[in-house]
């Protein structure tokens, strides 16, 4: 459950950038999470209400856009799309990929006012 | 709560920290913020009079750990400065991380400095245990938190102080989950697994075993009593972490054991190299 923590950083992120650019209220917050993040997204969703409850963004709408995993396969070259951390290039099978994309956990945009 | 570093005013203890009195922030924890961008082109309410209520988009574009980060580079920086070497232990509970530490340091105390930060839920027996043998140990407790963070070992530091060239064992809270993603400043995790658990859990855990550097497979003496294919098991790890190196001990009996304080040392003259 460290979403719990996760979701305190983005509470945090929110007051911060309250104090800076003034609003008073989150409505809405779009969260870009990568398919290789470790991160589950239920128990994000489920943090992020009890986090934010009392807060500026009390009730406020969680958006997740998820990212795709992309690895590239250093025997064959080719860049693949990965869903897990082990998954096998899918054009030669190999396991010796690096992953490009998809481990993202950021803060993308909020509706605020 | 800390107004300077944002302290929370959460569950977690640091043994010889209280909450009540002033921080140090010598270690300068870095708070740098990203140059948001007023964009009311994208509004919903597409009002532009002054003073009117509208919802208005912000971009953000943070990381989620960027906090988590920072402190970690600051961590880092203060090891590298003092040419410290950090290790960030990592198991599931019961895979030997304490009885591996413990003989580790019996056996290397006189030749090196060594420190320890001991994170678990509640208790302060690990830390207990690690005293026992004469090296300096501090507890965290992380109340319901289910990893150590960046910001409580900068705390820690400031009461453990660990000396010049020291090397410092961070043992983590047992869990082979949450802790993959929290950056604690150290040079490598080490994750530790014993064979009477499954030879599969490099792929049941997969980050774990991707952020590791080196993984540890504790407890080979029991290899004849148990199910436990360790080629497997090494094959696994290697899927997720193709660079991930290997080392088979047993921390009871002491098979192995020179090849891992072999790594230790090298690793250590690198750390006193600096970064």
């Amino acid at each position: 459950m460290h979403e719990m923590s996760l979701c305190e950083g983005v509470l945090q992120v929110l007051q911060d950038s309250a104090r800076q650019q003034g609003f008073l209220r989150v409505k809405t917050v779009w969260l870009e999470i990568g398919a290789l993040a470790s991160v589950d997204v239920e128990a994000m969703r489920f943090s992020f209400d009890v986090v934010v409850n009392g807060s500026l963004a009390n009730g406020a709408r969680l958006e997740i856009i998820g990212l795709p995993g992309r690895a590239w396969c250093m025997p064959c070259g080719q860049t693949v799309s990965v869903e897990q951390r082990f998954d096998a290039c899918s054009e030669c099978g190999s396991y010796q990929l690096q992953v490009t994309g998809g481990d993202e956990m950021r803060i993308k945009e909020l509706e605020v006012e | 709560m800390c107004t300077v570093c944002g302290c929370s005013e959460g569950e977690a203890r640091i043994e010889g920290h209280d909450h009540g009195h002033t921080h140090h922030h010598e270690q300068g924890h870095g708070h740098s913020h990203a140059e948001p961008l007023h964009d009311y082109s994208q509004g919903p309410a597409h009002a532009h009079a002054p003073g009117l209520s509208q919802a208005r988009m912000v971009q953000i574009e943070q990381d989620i750990l960027g906090k988590n980060n920072e402190y970690a580079a600051a961590n880092r920086r203060w090891f590298a400065e003092r040419g410290i070497l950090v290790l960030n232990l990592v198991s599931s509970p019961g895979s030997g991380k304490t009885t591996l530490l413990t003989r580790t340091i019996t056996d290397l105390k006189q030749a090196l400095e060594l420190a320890v930060i001991e994170g678990d839920q509640q208790t302060t027996f690990d830390a207990e245990r690690i005293r026992d043998t004469g090296v300096k140990a501090l507890q965290i407790n992380t109340g319901k938190g289910c990893h150590l963070d960046a910001h409580m070992v900068g705390h820690a530091l400031e009461s453990l102080s660990p000396g010049d060239g020291s090397v410092l064992f961070i043992e983590n809270v047992g869990n082979l989950v949450c802790p993959a993603a929290f950056d604690l400043g150290e040079a490598h995790k080490v994750a530790i697994l014993s064979v009477t658990e499954g030879e599969d859990k490099p792929l049941k855990y997969p980050d774990m075993f991707h952020a590791a550097g080196l993984m540890i497979l504790n407890k080979i003496d029991l290899l004849p009593y148990v199910s436990f294919d360790a080629e497997k098991c090494i094959g696994y790890a290697r899927r997720v972490n193709p660079g991930i190196k290997v080392l088979q001990v047993s921390a009871t009996t002491g098979e192995g054991m020179d090849d891992w304080y072999c790594w230790l040392r090298a690793n250590r003259q690198l750390a006193a190299i600096g970064s």
